[in-house]
């Protein structure tokens, strides 16, 4: 029977004043006491609601069971069976707007913990021995995923086990996509995310690094040339966005993407002995104010970053961070500059940025988002001495693979144009799903657009092994 | 993985590689580049194609060695592997068919225009290329390059080869009307160190004839991914792994360019210094 407690059980995290000086995991985990008390809390309703909040639709109830009975094992193979990525999940999902949120708990309560729960089965899963053989394609048709980031993973994974040869294209020379440039080591530890691909490998799937599909080869050549059953394409928002202020493009200012891959694919916190260099700044402006932009600042603080400042036209209210990382980046000591807007970067005579000239704003009528829009107030400029200038305002679809191909339709945002549900694109025997198809997103709407597209390559596929059958 | 199958030390500081590339060797086009990593925890450096051989699947590129990467890199033998070698990235570059096209080359970017001229002469343009270096025994590739243009202008600092004086001089006298056969350049594409490149805009700036910059900033992805690589051409925001890295030379904002490449001068500098250091300590030890 399920156990009243009004409280989660509370993740053991590392000291605040400790861990924002290094790139270490800040949530430690819980060990095996922990995740069956929390498990205990869990009320198993009929109608599990918080399943409908999940993207990849994970049997919550029957997992959080199988780890109040202390079953590890089954309920690391019904997490497995549902979400590919259970490791990298458990860590960065938004669980208060999906899972958690639905939790019939929450309210008088607060809602099982279903993400630290999830991240406990994929820890303990990971510290098995591997035991499994190889698993072995038996299938005839070829399949091509464009992408190794979560939406081109999963979408892998779920191919190979059914039996299909996967190949998964990857620009960069380490596989992971946004996992591996963008996300850091204190939320996603490298090792957590290698551990997964590696898993994904063991299945059966190929990866391939260092080849751009619509640059090294063309997206026709894997259908006309190279064999290719069907094309999923996972291509993520990887393009920044600039704001177009007069400054941008003085000696410390960046994008988030630069900011972070130099930090987490390149290791420049290791410089010079990873060979990357990087110059955070002592005090960092970072403006926006999602997960990137926690990021961003949070980074800047452990690269030795005296100051570190979120600058945000909107309000709290507005802001689309995960609230785990709003409250990290607090005790942390990142500085909010809430209804803030800046207007243009300051350099001194060699190039480089001295400070961030902003103005205040205050919310007016709600936009075409549904959020309050924010105007300037008249008069109100004023400037943040700072050094570094970081701008986290958002990405779109990099128009390096489209722009390489015909028929494939994009909306007005760049967005590739292709069915929610089931990923089809405007061409035959081409899917794609994640950002390239939402614009940025979460991981987790990715991976499950990834499952859904599988899902729906497989049944093409056996349509047409069935019309060439009969 | 890329297999180094040929290398030639082209100066003391400059190495040719040929590498085992067949999918980039099939992409490629003149004037695209790609960007390599020499070891774990390496940085991604941008290299120009000098050229490419799709039926023999390999590029040729060419490394000065200014830095921590590029040394590694230049030590690197026939057999080695060069662990990350991604590309063909960049655009190449839309010159018009049918005019003189003058290619410009300083110091190492004499390369670079190695494909570029044999794919315009190859068309029926008329080309010359004026290479230039301080003196005769640090110009490289001057026979490859004659292969494949109509005429070769080879200038020094110190006279002993060629015209003495710099390719800007050169390129002036052909504007003037004194190259072979006295046609004056309706295009020029200049490759090479960014103060080159700057002299080179403003040699062709007055007479107004079309020329075409190679800029190389620093970059990470190559894919537009970073933005690291802004550059500004006609006070518009333009990624030169995407966009480019051919620009405008009249239209390009020099001073920025030159400034962003200065950012991480000092770490870079005290990095190779270090490198320096540890080889000579290495040595000395042995």
């Amino acid at each position: 029977m399920p156990v009243k407690r009004v409280d989660k059980t509370p993740m053991p995290q590392r000291d605040p004043g400790l861990r924002a000086h290094d790139f270490l995991e800040v949530n430690e985990g819980y060990d095996l006491q922990r995740a069956m008390f929390e498990a205990e809390r869990c009320l198993r309703c009929q109608d599990a609601v918080c399943v409908e909040g999940c993207p990849v639709r994970i049997p919550i109830p029957e997992f959080i069971h199988a780890i109040a009975a202390g079953d590890i094992a089954k309920a690391a193979s019904i997490l497995r069976d549902a979400n590919p990525l259970p490791a990298i999940c458990g860590r960065v999902c938004p669980q208060e707007s999906q899972c958690e949120e639905r939790c019939h708990l929450s309210g008088r309560f607060t809602p099982a913990a279903i993400g630290h729960l999830e991240r406990f089965v994929a820890d303990w899963e990971r510290e098995q021995p591997a035991c499994e053989a190889a698993q072995r394609p038996w299938r005839d048709e070829k399949i091509a995923v464009v992408g190794s980031g979560p939406a081109g993973l999963v979408c892998a994974g779920q191919l190979a086990d059914m039996g299909y040869s996967v190949t998964v294209y990857e620009a960069l020379h380490a596989a992971g996509g946004v996992l591996r440039y963008g996300i850091p080591e204190f939320r996603l530890p490298n090792a957590v995310l290698d551990w997964e691909i590696e898993v994904l490998k063991q299945r059966g799937v190929e990866i391939v690094t260092n080849v751009i599909v619509g640059k090294t080869i063309a997206l026709d050549d894997l259908l006309e040339k190279m064999g290719f059953a069907a094309i999923f394409i996972g291509t993520g928002a990887g393009l920044p966005k600039f704001l177009g202020i007069p400054g941008e493009n003085l000696n410390g200012v960046y994008s988030a993407n630069e900011f972070l891959t130099r930090i987490n694919l390149m290791r420049a916190y290791d410089f010079p002995t990873a060979d990357t260099p990087m110059k955070a700044g002592k005090r960092v402006a970072v403006i926006g104010a999602g997960n990137t932009a926690m990021d961003t600042v949070r980074s800047a603080l452990r690269m030795g970053a005296e100051q570190g400042l979120i600058v945000y036209r909107r309000s709290e209210t507005e802001m689309t961070a995960r609230l785990e990382e709003y409250h990290h980046a607090i005790e942390e000591g990142v500085e909010f500059h809430w209804l803030t807007n800046p207007i243009e970067v300051l350099g001194n005579d060699d190039g480089w940025v001295t400070g961030l000239k902003c103005q205040v704003m205050e919310l007016g009528e709600p936009d075409e988002s549904g959020r309050a829009r924010p105007v300037p107030v008249a008069g109100s400029e004023f400037v943040l001495p700072v050094d570094t200038v970081v701008l986290s305002i958002g990405t779109t679809p990099n128009p390096l693979l489209l722009s390489s191909t015909t028929g494939l339709e994009t909306d007005r945002w760049g967005c590739l144009v292709a069915d929610e549900t089931d990923g089809r694109t405007t061409r035959a025997r081409i899917y794609a799903g994640g950002d390239v198809v939402t614009g940025a997103a979460t991981v987790i709407l990715a991976a499950g657009a990834g499952k859904n597209a599988a899902a729906a390559i497989h049944r093409d596929l056996a349509a047409a092994r069935q019309t060439a059958a009969g | 993985m890329a297999r180094i199958l040929k290398k030639r030390t082209l100066t003391p500081v400059t190495r040719l590689f040929v590498v085992e590339a067949p999918l980039i060797a099939a992409a490629a086009r003149p004037g695209q580049f790609v960007i390599t990593r020499v070891r774990e925890d390496g940085e991604r450096i941008p290299l120009t194609i000098a050229d490419f051989d799709e039926a023999g699947g390999t590029i040729t590129i060419v490394v000065q060695e200014v830095g921590v990467t590029t040394r590694l890199l230049g030590a690197l033998e026939e057999g080695d592997d060069i662990l990350d070698v991604v590309g063909p990235l960049g655009t190449a570059p839309e010159i018009p068919p049918g005019g003189h096209v003058v290619g410009v080359g300083g110091g190492f970017g004499a390369a670079a225009l190695l494909s570029l001229m044999r794919e315009l002469t190859s068309r029926g343009d008329r080309t010359t290329a004026i290479v230039g270096a301080r003196a005769k025994d640090l110009l490289i590739l001057t026979d490859e390059l004659g292969a494949v243009c109509d005429s070769l202008e080879l200038c020094t600092d110190d006279g002993s080869a060629g015209f003495k004086g710099l390719v800007t001089e050169r390129l002036q006298q052909l504007i003037d009307g004194d190259g072979d056969g006295g046609t004056s350049p309706d295009r020029v594409l200049a490759i090479g160190p960014m103060p080159m490149m700057r002299a080179v805009a403003e040699t062709t700036r007055g007479a107004g004839i079309e020329t075409l910059v190679s800029m190389d900033p620093l970059m990470i992805d190559g894919t537009g991914m970073c933005g690291g690589c802004r550059v500004t051409v006609n006070g518009t925001v333009k990624f030169a792994c995407v966009d480019g890295p051919f620009f405008d030379a009249h239209a390009v904002d020099f001073n920025e360019a030159v400034r962003r490449n200065k950012m991480y001068a000092d770490l870079e500098h005290a990095a190779a210094d270090r490198q320096a250091t540890a080889c000579q300590g290495a040595a000395g030890g042995a």
